[in-house]
Formats: structure tokens, C-alpha cells, sequence
């Protein structure tokens, strides 16, 4: 062993650089990506004898450019990191969720009854200590589970999970729709929407700046991204929804329960979508109300492919989308350019970033030697 | 094999029917009602049966394509724009304005089909991420515009939405329109009738034309097609696109013969529904359009059961509300992909793009 | 005898590899011309070139004197050329009938006219004893038969060259026999045949003229009866082969596997295995030698846990292990070298060090408590790298960067280094150079040595003879026989693989 020890120096040459390098590899394409995408989104907007330069301006300052608007951007971010950290762990594990909607959709509602309905069937109130992570945990259940049948169903009967999970965003939809505009309305005789009442003091996490909304949850956010990337790449457990993902047939020969790591994966990767919408129950809106999410499920799809189904990645594109979100209401105030331009913009990176073979091509980059499988066809 | 699962969804169509007959026949006479409900189903699942048959074609020759919903979508929108544009601006009249419509939404398929078709045979990207591409690239264009050309001021329309031109008449069929009572299930729109032309033009193209062996060798074993001469990709490309063809003049039924108005995301999952369809169909033309005809009659009983809503008794108040009706057809869908009722074959080569 | 086809100066690069070094290569009228070589020796991409699957980067190409260009099969198709690919090139769900006129259709009134082609397609078979049944499935009939459909294929498309590549390689003796019967009778009508194979009886007994071709060169070319074996094995390889493997006699102690009247469906539901007994003992090699697809597959994947059994019962180290999954069995000392080993045996994506530890990554050193422990990955990696000559840039590199044979390598150092009992080791060599295979030759018998028990399944009977204390011979999801290495023959093996002593 001793003889090896120089032979290490040579295997790992300045581990740094190394890191650097493969981290500017893995930026590059959904770099050129999306600026391929802002360019061509900049083309629709002068389509539209919109100015480009001033809408993009409108944008940046929209999303950066106060204090105020910099809060905004990470109160827009939080629910998409989490949906996107959803995700991209399915990613990793071979499967596509895109039924984050959905989970989120429930995870809120679910959220939202343990809120504000729980102290009232217990005739008392709950210390926030106890109250709090019943709420978050409820929130995360509830996405849990929805996450967790198309999962089983996949394992089990061999359904793909695409249309699954589609099938149980419309499921949830027509459910949160019903629950809202019935048995969980806020009775307030002065409510006309279809929201609940407000949850009671404990289940609140306390907001933290008075004048900007700012939460908690985008802290915990970056802390659930850090987690995410631990169990990913630090425990057996990772170790597992890799190799099912990445090759379910050597998974299972080397003593894998895929089975049981696909309902697993797609569980956790509906916990997180599930906490998304109690983050934004508990540490924001205070109640659920009807179409509060924004498409935030299916832009998760386009972040955690932006972020190349990594955790981290997985931050910098919900920041990013985010923050196009938020600077869009500027935009549309100085320039009159619907904020609905933005989802083109980001159907764009979308595409620029799936069909990564188009931004090497236009730019000339080399292919990358062994593509990684990110799903399957219907044929098992 | 194919009579079980014909029988079966025989059987749930009935059950489907069966439960407004039991709910609505103190006010209507069953007869009315199940003329009624079969004429609707016809109707209702005209995208679901269009949207199958896209899929067909697109996987019979080995490509999935999941982006059904998003051609639609942009379809929808794009036909509608097109006739509101020949009646207001062009002042075109109404039939012609559809006319061009219909032919506006069948062209943006064919575009977003080719665009699927780039993605997924020349530049290899994942094909059910590419459809994702298509879904998502469709409701951002589709709303942007929508808002853009109708709502904004300074556009086209002088920020008034305009006066669409209605919707597609129903036509008259000869002999089996004049029977009394259940000649109404005949009396349907173009687009619903084309659908049915469709489908048996489609088996027919599929199973005894040079076209349609071809392209099924295609979707099956492509290296062997390539090993005799067959031009994969064109095989490929022309396939896709065809399938977007029709997946536009689905679009043109939700816009120019459903509804005369265009909603933001009004397709509403159909587009995968009709996936499902033709998984449960075995790819094959009329078994599709049987499974989206199952779908057309949960989609009918939600529709028709909304006229005897204060009929349902109190012990199922649960069932009034029109939310939870609306879920039957994707709880449907997902009893379906189980294979509970029988597993199906997907063309070998599905999803899988060829490397020469 | 005319010359009616020449290959001048042929020459394809692909990344990394020189496939065809100027090649030469001629054929004259109705003759069997092989071509000889190891895998990998450049015979497929030659055949390819000439069927204008690939387009050279020099050299030219002469069809009766006259200088063409094959930009695809169809070019090659239309100077009447037919090519039998190893991997036939037919739909399962088609008709012997679709299949044969897919590309070729014939159409009445706009429609296919499937009984024109069907009655054509009788007719040829005729004229050619090549039985086959124009109405049924693809999917339903034996290889044997799709090679004959292969075969008509060309023959439809008034083929007179005929390429034939690998075409033995999953035929019975017997199979082989009707094949080069009809490979005579083809000749004596005017076809012309390249035979590529790389068994040198095959080409003795059936070639007219032999050439071989070496790392992508031509080494040179001979007649059958001028020529021997190990002649053309030395041509072939490049220095003489030791065909047999050094070993010890075998000192077999107890029973590691027993199995007893094992019964496993394929993929279809089908019965596979119809009950097999036999056992491995401690210190002995099991070879099962077979012609591939007669249940050998089934039979490993039901012994490790990978597919389900419908009968009988599977006993390691004394333990009833019928029906379970991979890990407990594994767990009670199993190692298995797999015989898809992209499939299988490897994550590619992964680097060489994960692939390491993909069966004990949640055993200590490498996994405590949930948690990966690199630092034992990374020393592990290094360590088999060196002692299992893994040539790769480093341990943390992708898998797929690494040849086929250090690929192999990788899971032969993964499968050998845990404690292990029982070694199942499924074609472990297919499709690998000389010297890898020499290589893990040379492991399997240290494992015997070491008191492993190991069952070989080889379809190289060559492989099984040089390896193997006792070989069963598969057929038909049965074993026919079992018999000691050196009281038996090749032949005597050859006729029990074709079921010849199924009494037995």
C-alpha cells in the first residue's frame, strides 16, 4: 500500500481544478440555454412590437433591483425549489413525476385543515410546538401519498408514472376545487372565493421582517436542497434510487429491491412537493385558496431539467425562474408586454435545455460521451 | 383477448348511461336520455378519439409522443384566432371563417408535429421530455397570445374581444337522420363525423397499404427496415407529422365545433387521456376509438348529470357537485393503465430513436 | 470462373478503432468464399460496407468489372446483393410473408397483395429447399426457420451474392448440416456466398476459399485442402493459441448448489426449464454447454434470483433458496458474472469505483449506518484496479469509457473479490479479445482451486471442454446428459446438444 501513495497524487490531479472544471462543464449548456431562449423570447417580444432591451431591463429590475423586489424573488423561488427538488429526485431515480401539481395542491390543503380545522374538532388551542409540525408534516403526508400511488402502480402493475401522475393532477385538482368550494370554505359571509379560513397562531411559522415577505421557507428550502443532495450522493439509500434510475436491471442484480425503490422515490419526491405547499400554507398565505399555484408543478419539470436533475442545479434554475416571475409584473408595468410572455421564455430554456443537442449545435459544443437516461417509453 | 376488452368497455359504457337513467328518469323518459347520452359520447370523445389516432400513428412508427395536449391546445387557439380573424377582419362571413379555421388548426399541428419530430428523430432528445417541451411551449404561446391579440390594448381587435363566428353545424345524414328518436345520434358535426372517417381510413392505411406496413416495421424493428432500403427518420418524420395533422383538427373541435370561445388550458388533460386511450386500444385504430368512446361517456354522464343535479338523493350529496363527477374519466384512466384489464403491446421500438 | 465482385484498398475509421485497413477481397461466380476472423477482427464492417450500411473512407468497390457506389442497402439491394445478419433482421409480429416483401411490396389495386408475394414466396422455397410457411408468425417459428426466411428475403430481391455473417452461431449441429446443404444447393443455381464465421471446422468443411482477416487487416488467403486448423488458428490470431487451459485435477468435496427439478418460464410464459437436477460441488466446474436459447438463460436467472421458478426447488450451502430475491442469495455466497454484462452487470454512468462495490455497497467498510464511506470505495477501487490489471485512466472515470474486455474485467474483480461459494459465470468471455479471455480462463480455474463451486454456461463448446470437470448438456429446457470432460468428445457432445440421446 505504501507504493500507491504517489500513484494517488497522479489519479487525482489538484482535485480543485477538477471540480471546477466539471462544474463549468455541467453550467455551460444550460447557460448557453438559456440565453439561446432570452434571445429568442426577445425575438416574440419585438414580434409583438414590444422593445426587448427595455423589457429585459424591466425584468432585471423587477427582480433584483430593490431590497423589496429581491424578497419577492425568493418568496417566488421557495415553492419552486421545492417542486423542482421533487423533481429532479424522481429524475435520479429513473422516473418522471409530473405530478407535482398536484401533490403540492394537496399538500397545501391538507395543510391548511390540520391549520385551521384541528383546533376546533379538539375544542382547544395546540402549542405551536406541536401544531407547527403536525401542519408541515400533514402538508407533507398528503403529497406523500399522492407521490406514492402512481409510484406503486409503476412497481407494481408496471403503468408508466407519466400518465399516472397527470391523471392524479386532474384528480387533485377537481378534489382541492370541491373541498374549497365546499366542506373547507371559509365561512366568512363576506368570502365569494373558494379558500378556507385562516390557520390558527400556531401553525403559523412568524414572519421574520415586517415590511418585506421574506420567509422562513426559503431558508428551509436551501437546507432541504442540501439534504436532498445528501441523501442522493452520501447514503445507501441514494446509492439505491441512482442505480434503480440508472440501470434498474443491475440494480435488481445486485440485490436491489427496485420495486421498493421506485414507490420510495416517487414517496419522497412527493413529500417534497407535498411540504412546497405547506411552506406556502404555513409560512406565507396563512390559508389555502384556489389556484394559488401557479403552474408551479409544471415549471418544476423545466427546473429540474434546467438544474440537470441536480439538487443545487435545481436551486439556481427556481431562483432564476423566480425571479422571471417577479420581474415580469415590472415588465409588464413599464412596457406593457404581457407578463404571459414569460411562460414562452420559459417553454424556451425548456427546450433549449431538453434538446441540449440543439444549443451544442448552434454553438458547436462536443457531446458528452454517455447520455443519461432521464425516462422510458411505455414498453417495460 | 380483444372480444374481453371490447365487452368490458361495452360494459361500462352502459353502467355510465345506466346511472343517468336511474338518476334523471322521474323528469325524462329513459329513451330520451340514452339517445341523448349516446349522441353526446359520440361527440364528447371526437379529441379523444383524434388525439388516439395521433398517437397511433406517431408510435406505430416508434415515437412516443406525449406533447397530444399541447398540439391541441395551440391548435385550438390558432384555429379559433384564424376564424375570428377572417369574420372580423377579413368580414369573411361565418362558414368560410371556420372553414379556414379548421384548416389554420390542422396546419399547427402539422407544424408541432414536425417540431416533435426534430426533437426526437434528428436531435435524439428524450421523447417524453420533448413532449413536455411541446405541452408546456403550447400553453405559453397559446396564453401570451391569447392576452396579447385579444386583450391588450392597441392590438388587432382594438382590445374588444370580438364577435366569434359560432361553431360548425351539425350536419344532416340521409336515411339514418330521419329515424325518429334515434336519428339525433347521427346528427353530429363535421369534425366528429371526420374522426369516425378517420378511423377506419387509419386501419386501413395501417394494415393494407405499403405505407402502413412500412411504417409499422418502422415502430418495430427499425435496423430491419433500414436493412432493406426504408428511410427510417423520413419514415419517422412523415408519420409524426401526420399525427400532428390530426392532433390540429382536434384542436379545431374544442374552439370551432365544441365552444365558440378559447379558454387558457381548456383542453384539460385530454391530451393524455387520449394517450391512454390508445394504450388501451393496443395502438390500434378502432380499438382507440372504443377506449375513447368509454371516456366520451364519463365525460357525458358529468355533462348530462349537471340537468338533474337536485335529483341525486341526499346520501350522495357528494356526487352533486360537478368536481367530483369530473374526476370518473382520469380515475378511469388510471384503473386502465394498470392492465387490469388485460395488458397490451406497444410497438417494439417505441420511444427508442434509431442510431444508424 | 468469373469474378464477380472485388473489393480494392477498403479502408473505415471509426473513433478510436481502425476497423478495415485496405483491405482486398474477390469473389467469383458460385462459390463459397469465408471469411475468417476473431471478433472484432473487421469482418462485420467490411459486410457492412458492402451492404452500404456504412460508407468507406477509401477504396473501391468493382461488381462484374464495373465500378459502383453503395450510398445504402437499397444501392446494394439493386446490384443484387443479400446480406444474413447475425442479429436477423426480421419483425417478430410480421408474417413470414410481410417480412419477406417489406420493401419490396407488391401492390394490387393500391393494396398489399399479400397471396402474390405468399405464392412467390412457395415458389422460391421450392426451387431451393428452403422450407418455410409463408402464413405464419415470425415470432412462432424456430431460428432455424427465420435464417431460411432471412435467406428467401434476398432470394425475392433476385439476390446472386449472398452474405451469410455468423450464421452457425445459433444453429444445432443438426441446424447447421440443413443450412450447408442448402448453402450447396444455392451454389450449384449461380449464388455466390460470403460465409463469415469465425469456427474453423465450419470453414474446412463447407468454403471453397478461405480468407482471413486480422485487427482489421487481410493476413492472407487459402484453400481448404491446403490448409489445417491450427494453420488458420495461427492466421487468425496472430501466434499459436493454446487451446486448452493448464489445470489440476479436480478435487471436488461437498455439494455448494443442488438443484432439483427446477422448472422456469420465459419471457412469454412459456416453460423454459422443465425440470433440471443436477448439483455443483465445492472445488469443481460445472460446465452447460447447449445451443443458446434452449433454457439456459432462464435456468441462471432463476438460480440468482433474478426470475421466478414454477416448480422444484433450489438448495446453496444447505439452504433452500427457491424463490428468492438476488440479495439473500448473494448474501449466502453467490457471485455471478451475468451474460448481458451492459445490462446486468454494470451502471455505465457510474464511475469504475461504485461499479466496484455495487453488490456490498450497504456492507461495512463501504456502507455504515445508511451512509456511503468513500475513503473504503475509493481505497477498494484502487486496489482491484491494480490487482485485476483494469486498465482505465483512473477508478473514477465512467465505466463507459472503458473496452468491452475491462468492462468484463471490472465485474470479474467485483464478483471474485467478496467471499464466495458458489461462482455462476454466464458466457463470461463473448465477444472479448485473446488475451482477456485467456485472462478470465485463467480466474475461473483459481476459483476451482480455491474450493468455489463453479457452474459454467458457455455456448463456445470449445470454452466448456477446456474448462470445465463435467459438462450437462442442455436441450430444450432439459438436461440430456451430464458427463465427465475426459470421457467424452466434441462430437459425442455436438449430437446430445441436438437432442440426439434425449432417451438417455
Amino acid at each position: 500500500m505504501d507504493k500507491s501513495e504517489p500513484q494517488v497524487k497522479e489519479e487525482k490531479p489538484n482535485a480543485f481544478i477538477r471540480i471546477v472544471k466539471q462544474v463549468g462543464n455541467a453550467l455551460l449548456v444550460p447557460l448557453l440555454a438559456v440565453i439561446t431562449a432570452m434571445i429568442v423570447g426577445g425575438l416574440v417580444i419585438a414580434g409583438a412590437k414590444g422593445d426587448p432591451f427595455a423589457a429585459y431591463a424591466g425584468l432585471f429590475e423587477g427582480a433584483f433591483g430593490t431590497l423589496r423586489a429581491l424578497s419577492e424573488t425568493t418568496v417566488w423561488a421557495t415553492p419552486y425549489i421545492f417542486a423542482g427538488l421533487a423533481v429532479a429526485l424522481a429524475f435520479k431515480g429513473g422516473l418522471f413525476n409530473i405530478g407535482a401539481e398536484g401533490q403540492l395542491a394537496l399538500g397545501a390543503v391538507a395543510s391548511a385543515w390540520v391549520g385551521y380545522r384541528l383546533p376546533e374538532l379538539l375544542g382547544t388551542t395546540i402549542p405551536g410546538a406541536i401544531h407547527l409540525p403536525l401542519t408541515v408534516g400533514a402538508g407533507m403526508l398528503a403529497g406523500a401519498i399522492w407521490g406514492a400511488i402512481p409510484g406503486w402502480l409503476k412497481a407494481k402493475t408496471g403503468a408508466h408514472e407519466v400518465i399516472n401522475t397527470i391523471m392524479m393532477n386532474y384528480i387533485a385538482l377537481n378534489l382541492v376545487s370541491y373541498l374549497l368550494n365546499g366542506p373547507m370554505k371559509d365561512p366568512d359571509p363576506l368570502n365569494v372565493i373558494a379558500r378556507t379560513p385562516l390557520i390558527s397562531e400556531g401553525a403559523q411559522i412568524p414572519v421574520i421582517f415586517s415590511k418585506y415577505r421574506f420567509h422562513w421557507g426559503f431558508i428551509l428550502a436551501l437546507v432541504v436542497a442540501f439534504l436532498v443532495w445528501w441523501l442522493l450522493w452520501k447514503t445507501t439509500l441514494g446509492f439505491e434510487i441512482r442505480t434503480a434510475g440508472s440501470n434498474p436491471d443491475a440494480g435488481k442484480y445486485a440485490g436491489i429491491n427496485v420495486s421498493r425503490t421506485i414507490v420510495l422515490t416517487m414517496t419522497l419526491s412527493g413529500m417534497l412537493a407535498g411540504l412546497a405547499g405547506a411552506i406556502e400554507v404555513t409560512a406565507l398565505n396563512y390559508r389555502h385558496e384556489l389556484g394559488f399555484s401557479q403552474g408551479y408543478g409544471f415549471d418544476a419539470i423545466a427546473i429540474a431539467l434546467l438544474g440537470k436533475s441536480h439538487p443545487f442545479g435545481a436551486v439556481v434554475g427556481a431562483i432564476l425562474f423566480g425571479a422571471m416571475r417577479n420581474g415580469a409584473t415590472r415588465m409588464q408595468f413599464l412596457t406593457q408586454i404581457p407578463v404571459d410572455v414569460i411562460s414562452v421564455i420559459q417553454a424556451l430554456i425548456l427546450l433549449f435545455v431538453a434538446a441540449d443537442a440543439i444549443v451544442r449545435f448552434i454553438y458547436r459544443i462536443r457531446a458528452p460521451r454517455e447520455q443519461v437516461v432521464l425516462t422510458r417509453g411505455w414498453g417495460k | 383477448m380483444e372480444i374481453r376488452r371490447y365487452t368490458f368497455i361495452a360494459l361500462i359504457i352502459i353502467v355510465l348511461i345506466g346511472v343517468v337513467v336511474v338518476v334523471g328518469k322521474s323528469e325524462v323518459s329513459p329513451g330520451v336520455i340514452i339517445v341523448s347520452m349516446i349522441a353526446t359520447t359520440i361527440a364528447v370523445a371526437t379529441p379523444l378519439t383524434l388525439g388516439a389516432l395521433t398517437g397511433v400513428f406517431c408510435e406505430r412508427a416508434g415515437v412516443v409522443n406525449i406533447g397530444i395536449e399541447g398540439m391541441m391546445l395551440a391548435s385550438a387557439f390558432f384555429g379559433w384566432f384564424g376564424a375570428i380573424y377572417m369574420n372580423t377582419i377579413l368580414k369573411m362571413g361565418a362558414f368560410p371563417s371556420l372553414i379556414i379555421g379548421v384548416i389554420i388548426a390542422v396546419i399547427t399541428g402539422g407544424l408541432l408535429g414536425l417540431l416533435h419530430a426534430v426533437l426526437s428523430v434528428t436531435f435524439k432528445v428524450d421523447q417524453i421530455i420533448g413532449g413536455t417541451v411541446i405541452n408546456l411551449l403550447a400553453v405559453g404561446i397559446s396564453g401570451f397570445l391569447n392576452r396579447q391579440l385579444f386583450f391588450e390594448k392597441g392590438s388587432i381587435f382594438g382590445g374588444q374581444v370580438p364577435h366569434a363566428p359560432g361553431v360548425l353545424p351539425r350536419l344532416h345524414i340521409p336515411l339514418l337522420g330521419d329515424i325518429p328518436v334515434v336519428g339525433t345520434v347521427f346528427e353530429q358535426q363535421p369534425i366528429t363525423i371526420a374522426a369516425i372517417l378517420l378511423v377506419i381510413i387509419t386501419h386501413y392505411v395501417l394494415f393494407y397499404t405499403r405505407w402502413g406496413l412500412r411504417t409499422r416495421a418502422v415502430g418495430e424493428h427499425p435496423r430491419a427496415a433500414d436493412t432493406v432500403g426504408i428511410n427510417v427518420y423520413r419514415m419517422r418524420y412523415l408519420n409524426v407529422i401526420i399525427g400532428g395533422l390530426i392532433a390540429g383538427l382536434a384542436g379545431a373541435y374544442f374552439t370551432l365545433e365544441s365552444v365558440p370561445s378559447f379558454e387558457p388550458l381548456m383542453t384539460n388533460g385530454r391530451g393524455f387521456i387520449a394517450l391512454a386511450a390508445m394504450i388501451f386500444g393496443n395502438w390500434s385504430p378502432f380499438g382507440s376509438w372504443a377506449a375513447a368512446l368509454v371516456f366520451g361517456a364519463a365525460s357525458a354522464l358529468q355533462i348530462n348529470l349537471q340537468f338533474f343535479r337536485e335529483l341525486i338523493p341526499p346520501q350522495w350529496a357528494f356526487f352533486q357537485s360537478s368536481a367530483v363527477v369530473g374526476m370518473v374519466p382520469y380515475i378511469l384512466t388510471m384503473l386502465i393503465m394498470t392492465g387490469i384489464i388485460g395488458k397490451t403491446r406497444a410497438p417494439a421500438a417505441d420511444g427508442i430513436p434509431y442510431e444508424k | 470462373m468469373t469474378t464477380i465482385l472485388e473489393l480494392k484498398g477498403i479502408t473505415k475509421q471509426f473513433p478510436g478503432v481502425l476497423a478495415n485497413d485496405h483491405v482486398d477481397f474477390d469473389l467469383k461466380k458460385g462459390e463459397i468464399h469465408a471469411l475468417l476472423g476473431e471478433n472484432g477482427a473487421g469482418k462485420t464492417t467490411l459486410m457492412n460496407i458492402l451492404y452500404g450500411l456504412y460508407k468507406p473512407d477509401s477504396g473501391e468497390l468493382y461488381r462484374d468489372g464495373k465500378e459502383v457506389s453503395l450510398n445504402s442497402p437499397k444501392d446494394a439491394i439493386a446490384i443484387g446483393i443479400g446480406m444474413v445478419h447475425q442479429h436477423f433482421m426480421l419483425i417478430p409480429v410480421f408474417t413470414v410473408t410481410e417480412n419477406i416483401m417489406l420493401g419490396e411490396e407488391k401492390l394490387k389495386n393500391a393494396v398489399l397483395d399479400r397471396n402474390g408475394v405468399s405464392a412467390k414466396v412457395g415458389e422460391l422455397s421450392q426451387k431451393y429447399g428452403l422450407e418455410i410457411d409463408p402464413e405464419s408468425f415470425v415470432e412462432d417459428i424456430p431460428v432455424g426457420v427465420q435464417q431460411r426466411v432471412e435467406i428467401v428475403k434476398t432470394l425475392y430481391r433476385k439476390a446472386e451474392i449472398l452474405i451469410l455473417d455468423e450464421p452457425t452461431a445459433v444453429l444445432t449441429p443438426q441446424e447447421v448440416e440443413d443450412l450447408f446443404r442448402i448453402m450447396r444447393e444455392l451454389t450449384s443455381q449461380g449464388v455466390s456466398i460470403i460465409f463469415i464465421t469465425h469456427k474453423l471446422k465450419e470453414v474446412l468443411k463447407i468454403a471453397d476459399r478461405i480468407t482471413v482477416m486480422r485487427a482489421g487487416k487481410v493476413v492472407g488467403t487459402a484453400i481448404p485442402s491446403e490448409t489445417d486448423e491450427s494453420h488458420l488458428a495461427a492466421m487468425m490470431v496472430g501466434r499459436e493459441v493454446i487451446l486448452n487451459v493448464e489445470k489440476e485435477p479436480a478435487q471436488p468435496k461437498e455439494d455448494v448448489l443442488q438443484v432439483i427439478d427446477l422448472k422456469v418460464n420465459d419471457l412469454r410464459g412459456l416453460e423454459a426449464v422443465r425440470g433440471v437436477t443436477f448439483s455443483v460441488r465445492a472445488g469443481e466446474i460445472l460446465g452447460i454447454a447447449g445451443v443458446q436459447g434452449n433454457g439456459q438463460t432462464e435456468l441462471v436467472e432463476a438460480l440468482t434470483g433474478l426470475r421466478q421458478s414454477t416448480g422444484g426447488k433450489v438448495v446453496l450451502q444447505g439452504k433452500d433458496m427457491t424463490n428468492n430475491p438476488p440479495r439473500p442469495i448473494i448474501e449466502n455466497g453467490l457471485s455471478h458474472i451475468p451474460e448481458d454484462r451492459q445490462r446486468h452487470g454494470l451502471v455505465l454512468a457510474y464511475p469504475v469505483a461504485d461499479n466496484l462495490v455495487l453488490c456490498n455497497y450497504y456492507l461495512p467498510p463501504f456502507g455504515v449506518n445508511f451512509v456511503m464511506q468513500n475513503k473504503a470505495i475509493d481505497e477498494n477501487a484502487r486496489k482491484l484496479v491494480k490487482d485485476f490489471d483494469i486498465r482505465t485512466p483512473s477508478p473514477f472515470v465512467p465505466t463507459s469509457n472503458l473496452s468491452g474486455g475491462n468492462q468484463q474485467k471490472v465485474i470479474v474483480a467485483r464478483e471474485l473479490s467478496r467471499p464466495v461459494q458458489l461462482l455462476i459465470a454466464n458466457q463470461p468471455t463473448r465477444g472479448l479479445d485473446v488475451g482477456s479471455i485467456e485472462y478470465i480462463h485463467r480466474q475461473i480455474v483459481n476459483m476451482r482451486g480455491k474450493g468455489v463451486a463453479v457452474l459454467l454456461v458457455s455456448a463456445e463448446l470449445d470454452e466448456i471442454m477446456s474448462l470445465a470437470d463435467r459438462i450437462a448438456v442442455m436441450y430444450q429446457g432439459k438436461i440430456v446428459d451430464i458427463v465427465d470432460t475426459q470421457k467424452t468428445t466434441k462430437s459425442e457432445l455436438g449430437l446430445k446438444m441436438a437432442g440426439a440421446q434425449a432417451q438417455a
